[in-house]
């Protein structure tokens, strides 16, 4: 059953220096405030994973959290490109990072193999691309059934996932709703896992679209109000344009990072 | 951005651009659409001559009908609208890769003479690039696994050129041919539009040739912002400009969405 507690408890327990994060939502219900816990909480060394880092990952890597990052598309939806990100591959500040780039149809089936239990995954894809020469996770396999060429992609099972979702109920199921993204795979395809939740309430009522990832399957859940902005919560916030644009002149320098970092590191 | 005076109304290159777009998917039923430019495009297809248009965006809406330009993929307005939304893995296997959708529409940092697309690095190599982009995102299996590839890009000698510094998206390779040895399903990009003309294979090399200009281009300025010996159809056409109709329905897009 899911225990539900404080943020700063669960990133405490669940994140080791070392270990390989996913913090999951494409675009809507990214567990911002997850991540920022974890800047606070000074981890280090951490592969993080995901399909689109956007600003919280530009921030974990100016933080120097990550020295590696699995990714398919990094960049600030709308705006741009993630400064700190390209400081740290093109210049290695404030550490060297490490990077194994997929494409979104690689990186969504390799949390698929990894929730199914399964070594890997196979797809059409890459076919043609640069990609399999510089990621050594994208191989070529045979059909045994056909003859077919087709690409297999490694499974991910990250030692903790975090996602945010709209609620939860008092015994720890979280539902969620709207754009789904790759959450529920990726919680699934995980050790451990922590939900980020805008309320607890004392009965999920059905919600077109919706999904219930059940109590037992997640770790912990804490109750995080806002804890996906600037991205938003579908029924509960709304996406704050003007945070990604005001992301941009802050990523691009490395002085007007640090005084965001701090400001971060105080706001506990 | 240049303007135009002699039009109708007058008009912007980047507008040219979107009305040539969302006039290509005339009688196009389903549409990848990648967020930018293509979305533009296809929301202004949508709104003027293609009303039953389906648009599918990787963040999972599928047969999404925004009122305004959705500010990324991932736009609450995009998953509000759509016939169904579904999760990211299943855009990828049950819907693109079985080749359902008809076009797919991409954007490119770089673009070279056989329609391969880069979104990942310029300049260096791989682990050293002296610009490190956001990467792929869903373009390669877009790519690969659409009937047809469309891509829309501002165009200068610096992003149409020779060759990619890096093959994110793969178009027509190295020419006619590599597309069928690699065993691709999709005929790959068979149009190419950008702020000043509008490219196709050529049938015999697969080599982006330029088929028509917009209203106000010169060929020379087409050469111009061309990285390679561009090759010019012999009967060139020109792009009608915008109509009245287009750009009311354009700016009202682009003001909805402020």
């Amino acid at each position: 059953m899911a225990e539900i507690g404080t943020l700063a408890d669960a990133i405490g327990e669940l994140v080791a220096d070392g270990d390989v994060v996913a913090l999951e939502g494409f675009t809507h219900l990214i567990p911002t405030a997850a991540g920022q816990e974890i800047i606070r909480q000074g981890r280090r060394e951490l592969t993080l994973v995901r399909m689109t880092p956007d600003i919280v990952y530009d921030q974990l890597i100016g933080a120097g959290c990550a020295r590696k990052l699995v990714f398919s598309w990094g960049g600030n939806p709308g705006v741009g490109s993630l400064h700190r990100f390209r400081d740290a591959v093109q210049n290695s500040w404030p550490v060297p990072l490490e990077i194994e780039e997929h494409s979104h149809a690689g990186m969504a089936n390799r949390y698929v193999a990894g929730a199914s239990g399964l070594p890997f995954a196979v797809l059409r894809g890459y076919v043609g691309t640069d990609l399999p020469a510089v990621t050594t996770s994208i191989k070529s396999i045979t059909c045994p059934f056909t003859g077919e060429e087709l690409t297999a992609v490694p499974a991910l099972n990250p030692d903790v996932t975090v996602v945010h979702a709209q609620r939860a109920d008092r015994n720890g199921n979280v539902q969620l709703w709207g754009l789904l993204g790759v959450q529920k795979e990726a919680v699934l395809a995980a050790r451990r896992s922590l939900v980020t939740v805008e309320e607890v309430v004392d009965e999920l009522t059905p919600v077109p679209g919706a999904i219930v990832l059940p109590s037992w399957a997640v770790t912990r859940v804490a109750v995080v109000p806002g804890g996906a902005h600037p991205s938003y919560a579908q029924g509960y916030s709304e996406r704050d344009n003007a945070y990604y644009a005001a992301w941009d002149p802050i990523s691009r320098d490395r002085d007007e990072f640090g005084r965001w970092l701090e400001q971060i590191r105080e706001a506990a | 951005m240049s303007t135009t005076s002699d039009a109708v109304t007058s008009h912007t290159s980047d507008e040219m651009m979107a009305v040539a777009a969302a006039r290509a998917l005339s009688g196009r039923q389903r549409v990848f659409v990648g967020i930018g430019l293509p979305s533009t495009a296809a929301n202004l297809a949508r709104r003027t001559h293609a009303p039953d248009l389906v648009l599918i965006y990787e963040s999972g809406a599928l047969g999404s009908k925004p009122d305004r330009l959705p500010a990324s993929i991932g736009d609450g307005v995009l998953a509000e609208t759509a016939d169904a939304v579904i999760s990211v893995p299943e855009v990828f296997n049950y819907w693109l890769q079985p080749g359902r959708i008809d076009v797919g529409f991409l954007g490119a940092a770089q673009l070279d003479r056989f329609g391969n697309i880069n979104t990942t690095v310029i300049g260096g190599d791989y682990h050293h690039p002296k610009v490190r982009l956001p990467g792929a995102g869903g373009a390669p299996e877009i790519a690969a696994s659409c009937r047809e590839v469309y891509v829309v890009v501002r165009q200068s000698s610096r992003s149409f050129v020779e060759r990619v510094d890096f093959v994110t998206s793969f178009g027509h390779g190295r020419g006619k041919g590599d597309r069928e040895r690699l065993g691709l399903r999709g005929a790959g990009p068979t149009l190419v539009i950008t702020d000043l003309g509008v490219f196709r294979p050529d049938p015999e090399t697969s080599e982006l040739v330029l088929t028509d200009v917009h209203e106000g281009v010169a060929v020379d300025d087409v050469r111009a912002a061309t990285g390679w010996d561009l090759a010019v159809a012999p009967d060139l056409g020109r792009t009608p400009p915008p109509t009245d109709q287009e750009l009311t329905a354009l700016r009202a897009l682009k003001e909805a969405s402020k």
